[in-house]
């Protein structure tokens, strides 16, 4: 961990790296999406802040995380224009597909739920953001083939073996 | 769909991607050349001319700021363009960095040329992942055509522009805030003064400024201040760029001269409801930003008369609502949102947010008196009088303004509230 670390800092100019750069960049890098505790003190050696920093910052931000996630991140928008078009209904064909709640990871540690502010897609609401490609202008049911093929595809990225931490 | 054959500054109806030949083959790029050879304080007093103010809600004249950053003392200046677009219903931001890259990029070295600015740093909210690459490319792209970098097209100026991601904090958009995320502490907001001209990144001098701000500046210069002033009106010059979203025929984005009315932006650019249905309410400004009948769609965009009428043009959010949706499920959508993205520096709007919600949550189950909508009323003048930044100052607009226009239906979730029209509320 330390290494992977060092490297990301290194690259962002040691002491002088940004603080929330790195922690996005040491997220980016775990394959469970989160900032362990082992990765926050390694983040202040290579620093030289104190962990009580780093966690001060990572703590406050919604999209790093400190506990593991999923591999794959679905966010479902849940702002005004999103709710309107039909947030709930989408929310709950998901939840049902994947047999978990918002926030919660399926059993398998492939996939994380989790409903965030605003995406900023309101132009195709409802929208949902899977990784890093935004799905907009959904029903249900096109938001559950979506998160079908995206799971076989991930399914078989894995080659079906459960997922470490 | 063409409501107007006239060149305005961004032209979006095509929703073509502007790369760089075609930027400069349509005389991008000369607005640049021209500010190089001039007196950097004839193209400053030339945006003070157009009235050029900022776009991100708070609209504070950009010449003005460009020129207090230029006349500090300290040498060491940064440049910050603020893309973290956290207003939900707001997609601007998005569409100029994925279609109009070089138009920004332009707009930033000459802002940065006269306010006498090396470095940039270009804050890209985390949920922008195409904006982001695309600026990165463009960045590149501009770099090794020697229109950012070292020597800007021969001149001896120099500017560097990092990408900084944000991290899922509404906040960080408020400046003081996103200074402090880029200095890799909590994005909390921070006393001002001293402005973040005075004293901003690292405690040195700071422009920022929205990204359809800076967009703006090559045309001004470009075609001219006078031009740019015939654009608008006399209040509010130059052009919107309005984030259409909601029960409208016509979603996305459309920019409008100053001084268009909100019925035209929402019946003519908008196409107007879906058929069979009717305009129940506007939100405008996004969710900071206020809920209006139908009947005030007639006041013009344009921020004094605006003002008058209690309407916050922000960041151009306009948000339908047709007859089939409840007031109550949107004020209290928004007051989730508020509650999420509070920071809890400060007490009123930390405290207030939560029984905001408390409230709004009886009202929805219908178990609120009277007594509550009262309460709901007072702890939000509270929020709004005595919070420390614009968050909390800006939380209870929905809540006011609906009580305003949409007393009844508050009313007719009361247990002991008069109900005005028994069977929707029943």
């Amino acid at each position: 961990m330390q290494a992977v670390v060092q490297e990301i800092v290194g690259q962002m100019g040691n002491e002088k790296a940004p603080l929330l750069q790195v922690l996005l960049a040491v997220q980016d890098a775990s394959p469970r999406n989160y900032v362990s505790e082992e990765a926050v003190r390694a983040i202040a050696r290579s620093m030289r802040v104190s962990r009580c920093r780093v966690y001060s910052t990572a703590s406050f931000y919604t999209e790093i995380s400190l506990k593991p996630r999923g591999r794959h991140l679905i966010r479902i928008c849940g702002n005004a224009p999103c709710e309107n078009a039909g947030r709930a209904a989408i929310m709950d064909a998901i939840q049902k597909e994947l047999g978990i709640k918002a926030g919660e990871i399926t059993a398998d540690g492939l996939i994380s739920l989790e409903k965030v502010s605003c995406l900023g897609a309101c132009y195709k609401s409802p929208a949902i953001k899977v990784d890093h490609q935004i799905y907009g202008n959904l029903t249900p049911e096109e938001a559950v083939a979506i998160i079908r093929s995206l799971r076989e595809e991930f399914s078989n990225e894995h080659n079906g073996s459960p997922v470490g931490i | 769909m063409s409501i107007t054959d006239r060149q305005l500054v961004f032209n979006v109806e095509g929703r073509e991607y502007v790369d760089l030949d075609l930027y400069r083959s349509r005389g991008g790029y000369e607005a640049l050349e021209k500010v190089l050879a001039w007196d950097p304080r004839q193209a400053v007093h030339m945006l003070k001319e157009a009235g050029l103010k900022g776009r991100g809600g708070a609209s504070f004249p950009t010449g003005l700021k460009i020129e207090m950053v230029r006349n500090n003392r300290e040498k060491e200046r940064y440049i910050i363009i603020n893309a973290d677009e956290g207003e939900p219903g707001t997609f601007k931001d998005r569409y100029i960095m994925t279609h109009l890259p070089f138009q920004l990029l332009e707009g930033v070295t000459i802002a940065a040329y006269l306010a006498g600015i090396s470095q940039g740093i270009l804050y890209v909210r985390h949920e922008y992942d195409e904006p982001r690459s695309v600026m990165r490319d463009s960045i590149a792209q501009a770099q090794a055509a020697g229109l950012l970098g070292d020597d800007i097209l021969g001149s001896g100026f120099n500017l560097h522009i990092e990408l900084f991601s944000g991290a899922g904090s509404y906040l960080c958009g408020e400046e003081t805030a996103l200074l402090s995320s880029i200095e890799g502490r909590k994005g909390r907001p921070q006393v001002k003064p001293p402005y973040p001209t005075q004293q901003g990144l690292w405690g040195k001098p700071t422009l920022i400024n929205n990204v359809e701000t800076l967009s703006n500046i090559p045309k001004i210069i470009e075609k001219g201040a006078l031009w740019y002033r015939n654009l608008g009106t006399n209040d509010s010059p130059g052009t919107k760029l309005i984030s259409l979203s909601g029960d409208i025929q016509f979603r996305g984005l459309v920019e409008v001269p100053f001084g268009t009315s909100f019925r035209d932006i929402v019946y003519k650019y908008g196409g107007g409801p879906k058929p069979g249905r009717k305009v129940k309410a506007v939100n405008i400004g996004g969710a900071s930003g206020v809920l209006v009948p139908e009947e005030m769609l007639d006041v013009p965009l344009e921020y004094g008369a605006c003002s008058r009428a209690g309407i916050t043009i922000g960041s151009g959010a306009v948000f339908v609502l047709d007859d089939t949706r409840s007031i109550l499920d949107n004020v209290s959508n928004r007051i989730n949102f508020f509650l999420h993205e509070s920071c809890g520096k400060c007490t009123p709007c930390r405290e207030g947010l939560r029984q905001a919600q408390i409230i709004m949550e009886k009202l929805l189950e219908g178990r609120a008196v009277m007594k509550d909508v009262e309460n709901l009323e007072r702890y939000t003048r509270v929020m709004q009088n005595a919070s420390f930044c614009g968050l909390g100052q800006a939380a209870g607009n929905s809540v006011i303004s609906s009580l305003h226009y949409y007393d009844q239906e508050y009313r007719g979730q009361c247990v002991d509230g008069d109900c005005l029209y028994g069977e929707e509320s029943a």
